[in-house]
């Protein structure tokens, strides 16, 4: 590796201001120094509005953990569109994202994909993962929110046979169920999984306002590790019972179940997927002024900041696009933002601002 | 950092408050400007604000069909360029072999071309940075030109964008070296007007690196010594990269096979060619016969539509067929890019047809022509405003 850094520092002598890798790049498009990338190696449609993109990243992906979720930047006629995606193959080998077509990027990328097609790639991140030490598990999946549990399923059944998992997929139909073929396998295979499909179009949704489903399905699912990943109503439901489990242990004077999760009373995991953001609706937006690059963009009130820079052509730090991992931050210079998932107007000069999950509040000066 | 404080500072001139709506530099859809230049002077101000609406119209259609199809083209220069490069450099190699040295300089010439112009000079424009590609943006970009890219962008994208041609205002009227307009007072030292031009032409790269570290700017205390020293620390570490790759580096892998001396006589002249040529072509933008100068009356209360104007009638372009056009980067279509600085590049010939009618319309000068006619236009002016006097045009 030392050898190699001498030869690329020697190589840069002769190819300044640009890296040898700019130069390698006409021959492998993974090869840059300011941009991972990937190559797609394998595109797998999965229902019929579902696929699997497997890609080759270049040097700096970092392998994922069961359960970890990616960005990944997609070419959409000539310009790159961030989104998260969610890794649905077992931790250890090649990774792969598993994508549902619901809005205009991830429909292109289940339909318009190909082998040898480029992506944007941000290392994998997410606490969304297996519990550190073995224990029986409770896996509450509503449609997409398979695909990170997918990779958990994969990496822990068939190697771990004192696993103990059991799994709640809600989906409207079969044809819907993305991993329905590959779950009743694996679970006629393994003992130690066990799947329940919930069909909603012909059982409605699953009922989480008390816990008689619950009980019915899966009579220990309080001792269990519990992981959540869907659609946001689901969410919500399924924490409201977590929360009055746990408040009712708490009244009768009991304790929660031991184990790695102790210290966490609700006991329940869960990853989200979108968050509402209805709170810029019907106010003004403004003037957005990026300082540092000198470009104005007349916003509306509903539009976050985030997009508003991406599509003035800045290269907008981004993450997880819902407000919860902090990695879009930018100062504010001047002006109010207003916070899209509470309606608040807030903002100082030099307070760090959420772009994803603010809009303009009259005008807004940026430090980028 | 120099962008905001250049920025700041315009703000307080304009006497404009704090976090106000309008930044300093926006400018007015309705009214006029103290003076209409005169090529512009029949125009009423409501067919300037029709004008700026019609081109306003122009870039929206563009803004709407780019895509794909440009951002291939994009990577495509890239890859070619790249591609010359590495083929160039590697023949220099061999270059005790004449062949070999007609093919690496000839090749490394057109690279070096191609990555000034159609790429560096473009990409630094944000004409790429719609793609959101951190590989080709404005902000990321290095060019191989002695000047480092970020002291480029000031004084060319907000200073002689900005003030196009206006005397005063934009240094790129003579670049602080050369009588190029009569309203600039005559000295003696504009005699050797003809000569500098001659002397700058095959250095140009290093005539503008200096010109970018705004000395005169510094001595009349516009530029703190801070900045100077940080500019000049952002030059010396570029410069030393740029010869120690072309003067000691690629000579010395050539000595290998005994063709050092060939391979430094190849770097030489492939930079020398590109600095000649992007001289001629820089210098036909605004110098050549037909291109106006302006007063900074002619700006103080320019509207929109009026800043269109003097972009078009203080352009020149030069015709010729496509592989000229993209050897200049696209320069060729100087009043095109002038109007629309961060349209890409290659949509320009695309927009030429169109600016020319509504010129012709409108009854404004629309300057064109061929390349020697624009390059002996422009060295004529250099000739006559050696000496005293007003430069009569033809």
């Amino acid at each position: 590796m030392i050898r190699l850094r001498k030869l690329a520092r020697a190589a840069s002598l002769f190819t300044t201001p640009l890296a040898p890798e700019d130069f390698l790049a006409l021959f492998n498009p993974v090869f840059s120094t300011r941009q991972l990338r990937g190559v797609v190696t394998r595109v797998v449609p999965e229902t019929a509005d579902s696929a699997t993109i497997f890609f080759r990243p270049g040097r700096g992906w970092q392998a994922h953990k069961a359960g970890q979720w990616a960005r990944i930047g997609v070419e959409l006629d000539g310009v790159f569109h961030w989104r998260s995606y969610s890794l649905s193959a077992p931790a250890g080998q090649d990774p792969a994202i598993t994508v549902s077509d619901v809005g205009a990027v991830s429909g292109a990328l289940v339909r318009n994909t190909k082998p040898g097609d480029i992506l944007f790639l941000a290392p994998p991140q997410g606490d969304f993962v297996l519990p550190e030490h073995p224990r029986p598990l409770l896996m509450l999946t509503a449609g997409a929110g398979i695909t990170p549990v997918m990779s958990m399923i994969r990496t822990l059944v068939p190697h771990r046979p004192d696993s103990d998992v059991e799994l709640i997929h809600s989906a409207r139909t079969p044809a819907d169920s993305i991993f329905r073929e590959e779950l009743a396998e694996l679970a006629d295979q393994f003992p130690n999984l066990k799947v329940t499909d919930w069909y909603t179009s012909e059982r409605g949704r699953f009922d989480f306002s008390s816990s008689k489903e619950l009980d019915a399905l899966c009579p220990d699912w309080r001792s269990r590790a519990a992981y959540a990943c869907g659609p946001e109503g689901f969410l919500d439901d399924a924490e409201s019972l977590w929360s009055a489990e746990a408040a009712a242990a708490a009244r009768n004077g009991g304790k929660s179940p031991a184990g790695p999760f102790a210290a966490d009373p609700v006991n329940l995991i869960i990853e989200r997927f979108t968050t509402s953001l209805a709170g810029g609706d019907g106010h003004d937006g403004g003037l957005v002024t990026f300082e540092a690059s000198d470009r104005e963009v007349e916003a509306d009130g509903a539009t976050p900041l985030l997009d508003v820079g991406e599509d003035a052509g800045l290269l907008m730090p981004s993450g997880c696009r819902m407000g919860i991992c902090h990695s879009c931050l930018i100062p504010l210079r001047a002006g109010h933002v207003r916070d899209l998932r509470t309606g608040e107007v807030h903002g100082e000069p030099g307070q760090l601002i959420q772009t994803c999950v603010s809009a303009a509040a009259g005008p807004v000066n940026l430090d980028i | 950092m120099t962008t905001v404080s250049n920025r700041t500072h315009e703000a307080t001139a304009a006497g404009a408050p704090a976090g106000a709506k309008t930044r300093p530099g926006a400018l007015a859809t309705t009214g006029s400007p103290l003076v209409r230049p005169p090529a512009a002077a029949h125009l009423t101000d409501e067919q300037v604000a029709e004008l700026g609406r019609e081109l306003d119209a122009i870039k929206d259609d563009i803004l709407g069909k780019r895509g794909s199809s440009d951002a291939d083209y994009i990577r495509r220069m890239i890859k070619i360029q790249r591609a010359l490069e590495i083929s160039g450099r590697a023949a220099l190699l061999f270059s005790k072999n004449k062949k070999a040295w007609v093919a690496g300089t000839t090749l490394l010439s057109f690279a070096k071309i191609l990555e000034n112009m159609e790429l560096g000079h473009n990409i630094l424009h944000g004409q790429w940075d719609w793609m959101r590609d951190p590989d080709i943006h404005s902000t990321t970009w290095e060019w191989d030109f002695v000047t480092p890219a970020r002291a480029w962008q000031h004084t060319h994208n907000d200073l002689h964008h900005r003030w196009t041609n206006v005397v005063g205002k934009d240094n790129d009227v003579g670049y602080n070296l050369l009588r190029m307009d009569e309203n600039q007072p005559w000295k003696p030292f504009n005699l050797g007007n003809p000569l500098y031009n001659a002397i700058l032409a095959p250095v140009f790269e290093w005539g503008i690196a200096i010109y970018d570290l705004e000395l005169a700017d510094y001595q009349e205390g516009k530029k703190t010594k801070e900045a100077l020293m940080r500019d000049l620390k952002a030059l010396g570490k570029k410069a030393l990269k740029q010869f120690t790759k072309d003067y000691a580096a690629t000579p010395a892998a050539a000595m290998l096979t005994g063709s050092g001396k060939q391979a430094l006589y190849g770097t030489l002249t492939a930079n020398a060619v590109r600095n000649v040529w992007a001289h001629a072509v820089i210098f036909c933008g605004h110098f050549p016969d037909g291109a106006d100068t302006f007063t900074e009356e002619m700006v103080e209360g320019e509207t929109r539509g009026d800043w269109y104007v003097r972009q078009m009638i203080g352009s020149a372009n030069i015709s010729g067929s496509k592989f000229m056009h993209l050897m200049t980067g696209n320069l060729s279509h100087q009043i095109e890019h002038h109007l629309f600085p961060d349209l890409p590049s290659n949509r320009y010939a695309e927009v030429a047809p169109k600016v020319q009618e509504i010129c012709k319309r409108y009854n404004l000068p629309y300057t064109t022509g061929p390349l020697l006619k624009q390059v002996g236009s422009s060295w004529a002016k250099v000739f006559k405003l050696a000496v005293p006097g007003k430069a009569k045009t033809a």
